[in-house]
């Protein structure tokens, strides 16, 4: 038989060995020799951090080319890049370059309010970001082989990421419990495709792997958001945006390998210097918060 | 029979499942302590970097290295990497086998793929013949076995994707990711 590339097997392959590790955003070369140093298991190569296109604002597109070549000749682990949803373009450049995933993100400015990237048509396999349920299951639909809870990007602050994980886990603990005959219903009112709605249903978990992303800032979010039973982590700004970013890159990354013990997280989560600073979610107006988008 | 599985990152989950299957006793094993009372360990797929390094900081390097000059030890992708005395690049490697490394050997993630092996030890040991249906991601190759280390299978090209050095087992690609129990079934053999 010949090599086969591109399969749903070797896409969601990719995310299978990301678990149990941290993935950080960074904006340099150097930043991600120092990620990789302190055990990260990919980077995202990116212009600004979530924290940063808040505060600048505008419209946030991919990042360059030339930036994102860099930061792949800077390091051996895989590189990811985040395209606009709905962007279908910036995903065929985003493969062209040759980068490891491309993640359809809600950080950038949505490109199209109604569609999303149909991702089975690339060989490069795609993480999408969810709220619930549904979202997840309509985005492995369209072919993403990984998905990450959202949270609230550039934040710092964790109760999105939080909401986000125990709606998918709660919802996966109702259809695991519920008679046969109201399967096809709960398709219905979360929106999602009822195949994968028996798959997950099945398997007692989502079909492809899931990350927890949005307002993590500390050791101890990461090892929260494990503890609640998702497979790893994405940090944005909250490496970066800290007084010593390897410290505390170092310090997530034994976190999330650790999370059940609160021993070696009491000593990992000392002397990390200065927090990002944060922003809390709750009085932030909604107009700003960027969950919201994805269809 | 106990059956470890390395635990600091990667797809270990997925190992536990092949050996739950096949009735096996199984811990994850993320400090010293967890390896006292295995019969063999498995080292799964990730990213070797990071699994390197947590093994020097949890102070598990040595501890390891003791382990598989004794008990079997096998190896997956990042784990074959590990297992290595070759990597050709500066990261903790532990250096039990006879085998030089190239990461990332097929290139980037757009050219990871799927491809049928034919493994004569493995259909002896398992009396089956069936080709082996091998999962490889962003995979290293073996380029070089010396020393007490064998060649077990290669590519149609002659590139080397498993080695073998008495007890101890590396392979570039995934059997923890197919439905495939005959690899585990294999390394089992060798756990004495």
């Amino acid at each position: 038989m010949e090599q086969q590339t591109g399969t749903f097997a070797v896409k969601k392959g990719l995310a299978q060995m990301l678990k149990g590790g941290v993935i950080m955003d960074v904006v340099t070369p150097e930043h991600a020799k120092i990620a990789e140093e302190a055990g990260a298991c990919a980077v995202m190569a990116l212009e600004r951090v979530p924290a940063d296109i808040r505060a600048e604002g505008g419209v946030a597109r991919m990042s360059a080319p030339e930036l994102i070549l860099k930061i792949m000749d800077a390091v051996s682990i895989p590189v990811m890049a985040k395209a606009r949803i709905g962007h279908f373009v910036e995903a065929q450049i985003l493969e062209a370059l040759g980068v490891d995933y491309i993640d359809e993100s809600e950080v950038l400015t949505p490109a199209d309010v109604e569609h999303h990237i149909y991702k089975h048509d690339f060989k490069v396999p795609f993480v999408c970001g969810c709220r619930n349920l549904g979202e997840a299951l309509r985005r492995i639909g369209e072919g993403a082989a990984m998905i990450r809870t959202k949270g609230e990007a550039g934040t710092g602050d964790v109760v999105e990421a939080v909401r986000h994980a125990r709606t998918v886990l709660d919802e996966i603990r109702r259809l695991q419990n519920m008679p046969e005959e109201e399967v096809m219903h709960f398709a219905k009112e979360i929106g999602a495709p009822y195949e994968l709605v028996k798959e997950t249903r099945e398997l007692g978990r989502m079909p492809v792997v899931n990350f927890a992303a949005g307002g993590i800032a500390t050791p101890a979010d990461a090892a929260l958001m494990m503890q609640l039973g998702v497979d790893g982590v994405f940090v944005g700004s909250g490496i970066f945006k800290s007084g010593d970013p390897a410290k505390r890159a170092a310090a997530i990354v034994k976190a999330t390998t650790h999370y059940s013990d609160p021993a070696i997280l009491a000593e990992v989560s000392k002397d990390l210097g200065e927090p990002m600073v944060g922003r809390n979610v709750s009085t932030m107006p909604e107009v700003e918060k960027i969950a919201g988008r994805g269809w | 029979m106990k059956i470890g599985v390395l635990a600091l990152q990667g797809d270990f989950a997925e190992h536990i499942v092949m050996l739950d299957r096949l009735g096996v006793e199984t811990a994850e094993v993320r400090l010293p302590e967890h390896l006292d009372d295995l019969d063999g360990l498995i080292i799964p797929g990730g990213e070797s970097t990071t699994i390197g390094k947590l093994s020097v900081d949890f102070g598990l390097f040595e501890p390891l290295r003791d382990f598989g000059r004794a008990r079997a030890i096998w190896g997956t992708c990042a784990g074959a990497i590990f297992l290595s005395k070759d990597a050709r690049r500066d990261q903790p490697l532990l250096g039990l086998m006879d085998i030089t490394v190239e990461r990332n050997a097929f290139g980037r993630q757009v050219d990871s793929f799927e491809a049928d092996l034919d493994i004569e030890p493995l259909e002896l040991a398992t009396k089956t013949d069936a080709p082996y249906h091998a999962v490889f991601i962003r995979a290293p190759i073996i380029e070089s076995v010396s020393g007490e280390a064998k060649v077990l299978s290669v590519l149609p090209d002659g590139r080397i994707v498993a080695a073998q050095q008495g007890h101890l087992l590396a392979t570039s690609f995934h059997p923890e990711l197919t439905g495939d129990t005959r690899f585990h079934e294999y390394f089992l053999s060798l756990v004495k």
